[in-house]
């Protein structure tokens, strides 16, 4: 059986801008997918080629077998686009949206109705679907738009940051219905930059950078890849710094702690990156009392992707997001994606 | 961090037959219904227009208004102008209707481009483009025959308000032909404006272009006054001008009730024009305006 989606060594520029250098992954029939970096990374360059709205410069890209660049609109009917911005008509109802989704679509005019109450059903839509789309709120847009990309029952989802600018009731909306859809068997590509959507929602992930896949694998694989669990220690509330100091020098000389640093962001909590056993946070408290410091808060977490990311770039995603903001030009992006 | 995240289920869990959704997928190889799948996706793309028109009548209301207001104004500037100074026409009334009636089909074909625009901006097209249509050319389709379907209803209405006006009814076969009148020239001017809704970076510049085309090409036709009336560099211009092609044999209408192809209806500066040589004029403009715009097409669409 063919991938659901195949890309290999994709690439892809905008005049002197490289969008996308070189990514290639793998995504097996009824897998949920994420692809994960900060903005301008080239996640949406990379689904805007695989849904046939631009050409590569190289590379195979490939659904359920089928070439994007040679055979585009078998693979249209094979994929199901849900664009980061929701375009909507909103002089139409939902319904009629649906509607003339499902022609554009053709699926045949008897079974219009029943799909169309189906995607309605599925998202929670009936009592708004006769509603002008322009009044919805921006969560029940995006549930319309999701509505639509899944009314022919495409082989692959494609979801480009389904969650970016929503509510936080929303978003829980979103993802139950992404694990509706993974028990259902469907294949969903999602990209996102929030870590905890990816990791609480993806089997498999591929971090990308700067056009390129730095990393790939299942959540858990990348955090083992990574090593070394992750110990947040509060000493007070607020600590004062040189007992943050004091405390840190004392913990660096257990054996088992690879690492420490004061955070100052937080109130002068310490972080530590310990080898990952039972005791830890035991012989932590232990040494604590035996040089007379409080423990204000303690918690041991694996390690996150954002540390994945970190460890592979030697930043935070939250600083390659804010360094992007700064060098994007909004009417150059615009230009991209309008056709 | 990530698994401090635990989502609420959702109370209200949709009873949702998903097999019976995916078992009966839809075909997904390429149909041998090509045509079937052009008009589906033609007649879906129109209807939405006509929704629109529907819920949003407000451009079509002022499309109506506008040319009657032409008719009693404009008409009654000109209303103690000696009788036959305009050609066989009784009064200026009856001269300007057939102007108004092309004036207003051509200008609502000049904003065809205008909803595609917004598309483009709005990124609705792309959801267009990401669906697998038999041919992108669809979208363009459904635009043309809107707006064609427009033009006529709009000068449906201004015949009638001439008629009130007292400029005279045209009979049956002359009805018929007015409505041929204006679906050639509505359907090579939205040609042109579809092309450059797709050509122009954005509705500004194309609004910008409407707004710099639209009162030349008025003035510079016999929409207004008659040929003679002008000098001979404008007769030259207003005989290249294919609204003059639409005018004229509108305005002969109004004026014979028998008439044949091979009556001149105007006399351009290199000869006379017949009203069968009018009709094929404005039917080769639709045809060069619809091949012109091919290329530009081809480039988003294809």
């Amino acid at each position: 059986m063919a991938p659901a989606v195949f890309i290999q060594n994709l690439q892809k520029r905008y005049g002197n801008v490289e969008a996308v250098k070189d990514i290639s992954f793998t995504i097996e029939p009824g897998e949920i997918f994420g692809l994960l970096g900060p903005n301008g990374a080239g996640k949406t360059t990379t689904l805007r080629i695989l849904c046939t709205l631009s050409t590569p410069d190289a590379g195979v890209v490939e659904v359920s077998g089928i070439s994007v660049v040679d055979n585009p609109r078998a693979a249209r009917r094979r994929l199901g686009y849900v664009a980061q911005e929701v375009a909507l008509d909103k002089v139409l109802t939902g319904r009629e949206l649906l509607q003339l989704q499902a022609s554009l679509y053709h699926i045949p005019s008897k079974l219009v109705k029943q799909r169309v109450d189906t995607v309605l059903n599925l998202l929670g839509l009936q009592e708004y679907a006769d509603k002008k789309t322009g009044t919805y709120s921006g969560g029940l847009r995006k549930r319309l738009d999701l509505a639509a990309g899944l009314l022919h029952a495409p082989d692959v989802l494609v979801l480009d940051e389904p969650t970016v600018g929503l509510d936080i009731e929303s978003r829980f909306v979103v993802w139950d219905f992404l694990r509706q859809l993974r028990e259902l068997g469907t294949t969903v590509l999602i990209t996102s930059h929030y870590l905890e959507e990816i990791d609480a929602l993806a089997d498999r992930v591929a971090i990308i950078d700067r056009g390129l896949v730095i990393a790939s694998g299942t959540p858990s694989q990348l955090k083992d890849k990574v090593g070394g669990d992750r110990i947040t220690l509060r000493i007070r509330e607020f600590s004062p710094p040189e007992e943050a100091e004091k405390a840190k020098e004392m913990l660096m000389t257990l054996p088992f702690v690879q690492e420490a640093i004061v955070n100052s962001a937080q109130g002068n909590s310490l972080n530590l990156v310990v080898t990952p056993q039972a005791e830890a946070l035991t012989q932590i408290e232990a040494a604590m009392k035996s040089a007379h410091l409080p423990i204000f808060g303690i918690s041991q977490s694996r390690p996150s992707l954002d540390d994945v990311y970190l460890a592979a770039t030697g930043r935070t995603l939250m600083d390659a997001e804010l360094a992007a903001a700064g060098s994007r030009d909004p009417k150059a992006e615009r230009k991209q994606n309008m056709r | 961090m990530s698994s401090t995240f635990i989502p609420p289920k959702s109370d209200a869990k949709p009873d949702v037959n998903w097999q019976q959704l995916a078992s009966t997928a839809i075909q997904k190889e390429d149909t041998p219904n090509w045509l079937g799948e052009i008009v589906q996706e033609t007649l879906a793309l129109t209807r939405r227009l006509f929704i629109q028109l529907q819920r949003r009548p407000s451009t079509l209301i002022a499309g109506i208004i506008q040319p009657v207001m032409w008719l009693i104004l404009f008409g009654a500037l000109f209303q103690n102008a000696p009788k036959g100074m305009f050609g066989d026409s009784t009064n200026y009334g009856q001269f300007l209707s057939a102007g108004v009636i092309v004036f207003t089909a051509f200008g609502g074909a000049l904003n065809a481009g205008l909803p595609v625009m917004f598309d483009r901006e709005f990124g609705f097209l792309n959801r267009l483009l990401v669906a697998p249509l038999a041919s992108r050319f669809s979208i363009v389709l459904a635009s043309t025959i809107f707006i064609v379907s427009q033009s006529l209803l709009q000068a449906a209405v201004i015949v009638a308000a001439a008629a009130f006006l007292g400029a005279g009814l045209p009979n049956l076969a002359g009805l018929g032909a007015i409505a041929l009148i204006i679906l050639l020239l509505a359907l090579g001017v939205t040609a042109l404006s579809l092309g450059l809704a797709f050509a122009l970076p954005g509705h500004i510049e194309l609004i910008a272009v409407i707004f710099v085309t639209q009162l030349p090409l008025l003035f510079a036709s016999t929409a207004l006054a008659p040929l003679s009336f002008m000098p001979k560099w404008l007769q030259i211009v207003a005989t290249i001008n294919p609204l003059s092609y639409a005018i004229e044999p509108i305005r002969y209408l109004y004026l014979h009730s028998s008439w044949n192809l091979g009556n001149v209806v105007m006399q351009a500066p290199w000869g006379a024009v017949t009203f069968g040589g009018a009709i094929l004029m404005l039917v080769g403009f639709s045809f060069v305006a619809v091949l012109s715009i091919q290329p530009l097409l081809r480039r988003t669409l294809a």
